[in-house]
């Protein structure tokens, strides 16, 4: 029995002790495998082209707020998390930090004093980053970046949130991947794509699915899950490869069009990807917009069909026709028949001047409705909350033009909606479930406005 | 003591079509620049919206997008023996207000003039002799000719999205476009809209007769376009609220759809609203301009703003105020005519024919602002004004604009205008009549001139302009000879009833019913500093770094809606400026 108590004394003792170590022990961080030689330089612009890459300022500026210094809201499944201040600030940014704490949390989420960052922070995917950007990207905040004074709120989640060890084992079964990048056997542009969308874009944090565990499933393209389609803060983004996608739908040109400008021929880009392409994706060279688009449209394998240009002054675009699986839906709605579907007479009073009774849309300025995956998706509040408080798709370099569509909260009840969310999530071949008036008044209440 | 701002390189009067113009070119060469703006800013979302919008009561009626008379107007008469009055309630033209001024609430009618229009003198005397030309008219050339505009007529027309379809491509007439227009360089940017019932009905009458139908060039997206800017718009669902209205759909071209969102983001950039200027001032020396005065409604006070150039870019009659009380140039005495400014203030011609038809249906509600088929069978290169004694010409257009119930009520002659019969007569024609419009030019006469009212003030205490205007027997002349071509080619449709609206003889300006708002002239451009107030390049004969836009520049009003003149003339300007005048400011004539 004393043994018994004595093992069983013991083996609380180790784990006591493995607690503490585990909680105490500070984690050790990731070493470079190969440094920049010792008179390594940043090409000119390189850091502030990093920057933007990254997309860092989107997260690290709220609304009204200085740029990079923090203090927007992150809604995470564990809470509200606040974004840190990363202008060279001594006091409340990172202007003490060096390089190798600044590569730390690049790579290893950690803060200078061991603390893990919440993996809101995606250094899943900056860890493929190379060492040559992460240096850039570090030299351009801490001689460019003008120093602001911001004291952002502290992130405070509930038990057992809270308690950031339990990140460390978390680390383990995220991190599985080493840091650096691996290309894949794709041609050079494509290997470019790839690194951005695999590094800095982190592109998966938000297009590939998540674990039990939260954790990205799908961080390489040598996974299967790589951006096969995720969920984030109620907003489907969408698969970026495989059948029935819009991507699929897309040429290459197309594709870079949406990054570039927010808008194609077939849709635009709202909520959190419109907020990519304002902060991100408008700022980088045509080529690597092309080179996204050309890797993620042969992750698959495909051959890639280089466009010579994408997204220039095109003047006039011709409207497509309605399509055979939509062309029922066009007729019926044609008819004017005073019998069809309360839905399809909200579509007739307030969306078909612009979306067209061909659900097709007119390119580049109203998108298409038919196999939207917006309107199709299996998150409902995205299209709703459109309807009810409007949408903008930002000004960008190459499409200068604010697109806002206006909201209809105040000419339609929450039945009503209903009715027009569930009749266009079945129109023009569209098999997408239906929605209640009280799946509206959520979206209502919760005023997303996005 | 007012305050004042930083100098900028550039001070832009009204943030319109021509302001959005200079803004944007002068932008790229890297010039800081201030626009300042009478009235509000607004944008397609919020400001447009759809159904807010399309209120025929408070926008057609009420004119909610119109400047107010309080906020500036004009006094009116009709000649030099009568005492003018205010302009207090709105009529026969309607100013803007606001960020992209009228350019957002017009019809989208987009014309170039005729060659023949540009050199009309020369033409009249070259064709059919000096002594045809009538006593009392100021007939010029302008200083400029088509074949010099060409390129900037058709950047104008790529920046501002025109549908329609070339009848004259670099000299090759083309079957279904107008035979008798100038020649383009390129065809349209949009193919032209489609054509309505009514439309269609008159080309095919027009055909009949052997005239030459072609579709109207609209600032109507036909299709989905980006400008050259990269600016958009969306074709049209024909909704039929152009004209008083801003566009809720993205389809009408203007300001904000063509220019404005790319100006933007220019940081060297800057525009301010609710911000009037009340003068222009000069050096002491009188030779230049140092910047303007304007009122800041917000801080109501005035403001000094120093700038190296001028742009005069606020709404014909404003424009022509500013420089009257600025002292850019000596005021037009009619009697003497001496003088520059206020000079050649014209107008438009229109009449037209509405025809009923019992048994056809027009659907009316289905149209849009520059819709249409027109004929040039009767403009001015293919009239004889030796034999019909009149100098002058119009094109015919046919096509619903709106089937708006309170304004858009054709009825048939001698139904009464209120009680049962009116009620009655509404439920038999709504909806079974269409109409035939001729849309004619109008000369600039010694009598019809712009000045500084001796009596009434505005708000700031500057004088009112004064308008002193009626109509003239050339013209006159001219629309009852359209009356009399117009009303067989009506009657050949076989109408039930048809009735004409044509000023004919003894006519006098009305000032309270609409007519047009195509006020021209007041800082003609001319070859030389005694016949105009500006040069070639509308820039002031009196002070070098202010320059003009719009259509006080005209010499006398072309047969054709003015907005397409403009828009070339301005980036004619525009291009002087950038590469002649920047580098070396200086008169450039």
């Amino acid at each position: 029995m004393k043994t018994f108590l004595r093992i069983v004394a013991g083996l609380a003792l180790v784990g006591v002790v493995a607690l503490l170590a585990f909680i105490f022990v500070p984690v050790q961080r990731t070493q470079p495998a190969e440094a920049p030689a010792a008179d390594w330089e940043p090409a000119e612009g390189q850091g502030e082209y990093v920057l933007h890459a990254s997309d860092c300022v989107a997260c690290h500026t709220s609304d009204d707020g200085e740029s990079l210094a923090g203090g927007r809201a992150i809604a995470s499944p564990m809470g509200t998390i606040w974004s840190t201040n990363i202008t060279p600030d001594p006091e409340t940014g990172i202007g003490d930090w060096s390089y190798a704490d600044f590569r730390a949390a690049m790579i290893d989420g950690l803060e200078p004093d061991g603390t893990h960052l919440y993996p809101a922070m995606p250094y899943e995917n900056y860890r493929l980053m190379t060492e040559e950007d992460i240096r850039a990207l570090y030299e351009y905040i801490m001689t460019e970046v003008e120093p602001v004074s911001n004291e952002v709120q502290e992130t405070e989640l509930s038990f057992p949130f809270n308690l950031r060890f339990g990140i460390r084992a978390w680390n383990w079964l995220a991190l599985t991947h080493g840091p650096g990048f691996t290309p894949a056997d794709v041609p050079e542009l494509q290997q470019r794509g790839q690194y951005l969308v695999e590094g800095p874009g982190h592109c998966a944090a938000c297009h590939s699915p998540r674990s039990v565990f939260m954790s990205q499933d799908g961080v390489t393209a040598d996974e299967d899950s790589f951006l096969a389609g995720g969920v984030i803060d109620g907003w489907n983004a969408p698969a970026l490869r495989g059948e029935g996608t819009d991507l699929a739908k897309w040429s290459v040109g197309e594709l870079a069009a949406y990054l570039a400008t927010g808008r194609n021929a077939h849709s635009t880009a709202n909520g959190e990807m419109g907020l990519v392409v304002e902060h991100s994706l408008q700022k980088l060279t045509d080529e690597d917009n092309l080179a996204m688009a050309a890797f993620l449209k042969g992750i698959d394998g495909d051959a890639v069909d280089l466009p010579e240009s994408f997204a220039t002054a095109a003047g006039a675009i011709e409207v497509p026709a309605a399509d055979s699986a939509g062309s029922a839906t066009t007729e019926m709605l044609a008819s004017a028949d005073p019998d069809m579907p309360l839905g399809a007479r909200l579509y007739m009073d307030n969306c078909v001047g612009c979306h067209f009774a061909t659900g097709k849309g007119a390119p580049e300025i109203f998108p298409e409705l038919q196999g939207n995956s917006m309107v199709v998706g299996s998150e409902t509040m995205p299209l709703i909350s459109v309807i009810l408080n409007g949408a903008e798709v930002p000004s960008t370099a190459k499409r200068p033009m604010a697109l806002r569509m206006q909201g209809y909260a105040d000419r339609m009840s929450d039945d009503e909606v209903a009715e027009l969310v569930t009749w266009l999530r079945g129109a023009w071949g569209n098999d997408a479930s239906a929605v209640t008036a009280a799946d509206v008044a959520t979206v209502r209440e919760a005023d997303h406005g996005h | 003591m007012a305050r004042q701002e930083k100098k900028k390189d550039v001070v832009i009067v009204g943030l319109g079509w021509t302001g959005s113009i200079a803004g944007i070119e002068l932008a790229q060469e890297g010039l800081d620049i201030v626009a300042l703006e009478r009235g509000h800013d607004q944008n397609t979302v919020p400001n447009f919206e759809y159904p807010q919008q399309i209120d025929e009561l408070k926008y057609g009626v009420r004119l909610k997008m119109m400047q107010k008379p309080s906020q500036q107007t004009v006094t009116v008469r009709r000649n030099g023996d009568e005492t003018a009055l205010p302009y207090r309630q709105l009529g026969s033209f309607l100013p803007g207000n606001g960020v992209g001024g009228a350019g957002t609430h017009w019809n989208g009618l987009n014309w170039r003039p005729q060659e023949v229009e540009m050199r009309l003198r020369s033409y009249v005397e070259e064709t059919f002799g000096a002594d045809i030309i009538p006593e009392g008219i100021n007939l010029g050339d302008y200083p400029v000719s088509y074949d010099e505009l060409e390129p900037f007529f058709t950047q104008f027309e790529k920046v501002a999205g025109i549908s329609g379809y070339a009848g004259n491509l670099n000299g090759e007439i083309r079957e279904g476009g107008n035979p008798f227009e100038g020649w383009r360089s390129e065809d349209f940017p949009m193919p032209p809209m489609p054509t309505t019932y009514d439309s269609s009905k008159f080309r095919d009458a027009a055909t009949a007769m052997g005239y030459h139908p072609f579709p109207a060039s609209a600032g109507i997206a036909s299709t989905s376009y980006v400008n050259p800017y990269g600016m958009q718009m969306g074709p049209c669902n024909f909704c039929g609220f152009c004209e008083r209205y801003g566009c809720y759909q993205y389809s009408k071209s203007s300001p904000q759809t063509s220019i404005l969102g790319a100006l933007k983001r220019y940081p060297n950039f800057e525009y301010r609203t609710e911000s009037e200027v009340l003068r222009v001032e000069l050096a002491e020396d009188g030779q230049t301009a140092t910047g303007v005065t304007y009122w800041d409604e917000a801080a109501q006070e005035e403001v000094f703003q120093p700038a190296d150039i001028v742009i005069l870019s606020s709404y014909q009659l404003n424009n022509v105020h500013l420089m009257l009380l600025s002292g850019l140039g000596e005021a037009y005495d009619p009697l003497t005519g001496e003088g520059t400014l206020g000079k050649n203030y014209a107008y438009q011609m229109n009449g037209g024919i509405s025809m009923f038809f019992r048994d056809e249906e027009f659907n009316p509600f289905v149209g849009h602002g520059a819709n249409g088929i027109c004929i040039d069978d009767f403009s001015i290169s293919q009239n004889d004004f030796g034999a019909e004694g009149f100098i002058g010409g119009s094109y015919w257009r046919s096509g619903t604009f709106n089937g708006q119930p309170i304004r858009n009520m054709p009825l048939p002659a001698g139904t009464p205008s209120w009680g049962a019969g009116w009620k009655q007569a509404i439920g038999e024609n709504y909806g079974h009549a269409m109409s035939i419009g001729s849309h004619g030019s109008h000369m600039a006469y010694a009598n019809n001139h712009l000045d500084l009212d001796p009596t009434y003030t505005d708000r700031h205490g500057r004088p009112l302009m004064r308008m002193t205007f009626n109509w003239q027997d050339n013209d006159l002349k001219m629309n009852q000879f359209m009356k009399s071509k117009m009303e067989p080619l009506a009657a050949s449709m076989n109408p039930d009833s048809m009735r004409s609206g044509f000023k004919g003889e003894g006519a006098e300006y009305d000032v309270r019913p609409y007519q047009t708002t195509h006020n021209t002239g007041g800082h003609i451009m001319s070859e030389n500093a005694r016949e105009g107030a500006v040069n070639r390049y509308c820039q002031s004969w009196k002070a070098h770094n202010v320059f003009a836009m719009g259509a006080g520049n005209f010499v006398q009003n072309t047969q054709y809606n003015p907005t397409g003149l403009v828009g070339g003339l301005a980036y004619h300007t525009v291009n002087a400026i950038r590469t002649q005048y920047l580098s070396n400011p200086r008169p450039l004539v």
